[in-house]
């Protein structure tokens, strides 16, 4: 912490990251194939920012985080499908009605600790993935909901992606200096003791419940908005959305402020990396073990730097200056 | 003015009664001790203070307002704090995030919560550690860490559970001389668990003891210390120290 009094101080990483991004698009003339990859790591931002602030900092392990970007996305899609109306509003109402959602939810699943909540919270994305592909009248089930793209180039999405990015990380930089911050910290390391120290473990459990929903409808509204097509398998997949949520807090780094944002990038780079089969270099099988790979990969953080990228940055950067050292010497 | 009472506090688990009908009186500014064997409740009475069990019967008084069913975040935000025998620090946080975590229960705001959280540091000798992860302290500074907590909480009435439990010599005297301090420059009322008798006989105003949940006896140091009651549930019935002495031979 600080000896600053005001709520939020940037340090010079953080600004170069954020103008870094803003003129990325201006310096290089990416394809059209890049630019949807970046815009998928603003979605991957946002998402694990999502999840890391109710997993990795108030200690609520979701596996379910699904629900909360499905009901965003359909919050958006199901607007314009029975309404006409722009998913754009959709946007912002998505995780207004994602937040409702983690509330009614939370109800039940808070009532459990430990891997028996991460279980509920697995169940819920489940039942809401079978619920909204069985109830055609309200959701077109299966055949999902189809929108015209507002604009054709990739460029416009690339800075709405990279504004909410930035807004989800910043708005969990400035939680994490107030009360409700130390609050969340307190229930995950120990919640008898948070209680014993005033602290009203359920309500603020709901807040950081509603924080993190908000995130994940947003997320899930600018992926209706931005592809243009979503069924239930696709925004309520248990390994697609849910998982990957968790694996990117885990590479980047649980319960810190950036992680999901280097676990964002990351992630995406490995998984294209591989399905591309090293952008065509390998052979056509090698695209298979994209999944595999990513695995191994998690299995590799969580074993050699349980802090993440981000959490155990010192130990790596340590790590490295040894090493070049040594081959400066040699 | 009495701060504190129990009126026939009882704790029922499924037949084992771990409190039976326990009741006592803590005054305003006093230090008062709880005192027992191994089992014999005193933990229990804590737990049923501040709501992490539920009271079986009989009814918990805070400045004559009725706290039996309140909650536990409710119990510290009205001002009773507690210790735990089994310290709870917040182990990935530094020393100071715990202190401050403790402050917000009055501080609205973050440089509100560190000044706060500083003073209490300074006071239980813990400001050379502040930057510490809490999980990587020696037990003596766990044992300051959670009087710390609990006094961060600005309480009226601290409850210690066995804060000298497990210290050496030299803390065990730091550990004396910040409770005296929390009564004698703080003004918070004590309410004390302990099985070293050094540090509850030199400390407490007044004793209450208890075995196997039931009162025994309540008076001075000196009167408990005498009271053959007491020798008795802490030694056993048949200790006899001629006959001891005698099989020794």
């Amino acid at each position: 912490m600080g000896e600053n009094k005001k709520m939020i101080q940037f340090t010079k990483w953080e600004i170069i990251t954020l103008i870094g991004a803003i003129i990325l698009p201006f310096i290089f003339d990416f394809s059209p194939y890049i630019q949807g990859l970046l815009i998928f790591i603003m979605l991957w931002v946002i998402l694990g920012s999502s999840w890391n602030l109710l997993a990795g900092f108030t200690g609520q392990v979701s596996f379910g985080h699904a629900a909360y970007f499905g009901v965003g996305a359909y919050t958006a899609g199901l607007l314009y499908f029975h309404f006409k109306i722009s998913p754009w509003w959709g946007l912002l109402l998505g995780g207004f009605v994602a937040v409702i959602f983690g509330y009614l939810l939370g109800i039940i699943v808070f009532r459990l600790r430990g891997p028996y909540f991460a279980l509920g919270t697995l169940a819920t994305g489940e039942i809401l993935r079978l619920v909204f592909g069985e109830e055609e009248w309200l959701t077109n089930g299966h055949n999902g909901i189809l929108y015209m793209t507002t604009w054709v180039s990739k460029y416009p999405y690339y800075f709405v992606g990279l504004a909410l990015a930035a807004a989800s990380v910043i708005s969990i930089k400035i939680i994490m200096r107030t009360k409700a911050g130390f609050y969340f910290l307190s229930i995950r390391e120990d919640e008898d003791a948070a209680a014993a120290l005033g602290i009203n473990t359920k309500k603020y459990k709901n807040i950081s419940m509603a924080v993190s929903t908000f995130w994940a409808g947003i997320a899930g509204a600018f992926y209706m908005i931005y592809m243009g097509f979503i069924d239930p398998e696709v925004v309520f997949s248990l390994h697609n959305i849910s998982i990957l949520s968790i694996l990117v807090g885990i590479i980047g780094g649980v319960g810190t402020v950036w992680g999901p944002a280097v676990g964002a990038v990351t992630m995406v780079f490995v998984q294209e990396l591989f399905r591309s089969a090293l952008f065509g270099l390998a052979p056509q099988w090698f695209s298979g073990l994209h999944a595999l790979i990513f695995g191994v990969l998690v299995i590799v953080v969580i074993l050699f730097m349980p802090g993440g990228i981000m959490g155990d940055w010192e130990l790596i950067a340590k790590r490295f200056r040894k090493s070049t050292r040594a081959e400066s010497e040699a | 003015m009495s701060i504190l009472t129990l009126d026939n506090l009882t704790k029922n688990f499924g037949g084992l009664m771990a409190v039976d009908h326990v009741s006592l009186s803590v005054k305003e500014g006093e230090i008062f001790g709880l005192i027992g064997p191994n089992g014999s409740g005193k933990t229990t009475i804590f737990n049923l203070i501040n709501q992490f069990y539920t009271v079986t019967e009989g009814r918990i008084y805070f400045q004559g307002t009725d706290i039996t069913h309140k909650k536990t975040f409710e119990i510290a935000r009205i001002g009773v704090g507690r210790t735990f025998q089994k310290v709870k620090p917040l182990k990935r946080l530094t020393v100071e995030d715990n202190v401050m975590a403790a402050a917000f229960n009055r501080e609205a705001t973050f440089a509100g919560a560190r000044k706060a959280a500083r003073d209490v540091l300074k006071f239980c000798h813990l400001d050379d550690v502040a930057m510490m992860k809490a999980g990587s302290l020696p037990i003596g500074g766990r044992k300051r860490l959670e009087i710390a907590k609990a006094l961060a909480t600005r309480p009226k009435i601290i409850l210690l559970d066995e804060t000298a439990a497990g210290l050496n010599p030299g803390e065990l005297d730091e550990a004396i001389g910040i409770i005296k301090d929390i009564r004698g420059k703080l003004g918070i009322t004590v309410l004390i668990v302990e099985h070293i008798m050094k540090v509850i006989m030199t400390l407490s105003d007044r004793i209450h003891a208890i075995a196997h949940g039931a009162t025994i006896t309540e008076g001075t140091p000196e009167e408990v210390a005498k009271n053959p009651a007491v020798i008795e549930s802490y030694l056993g019935s048949d200790y006899n120290a001629e006959e001891f002495s005698n099989a020794e031979n």
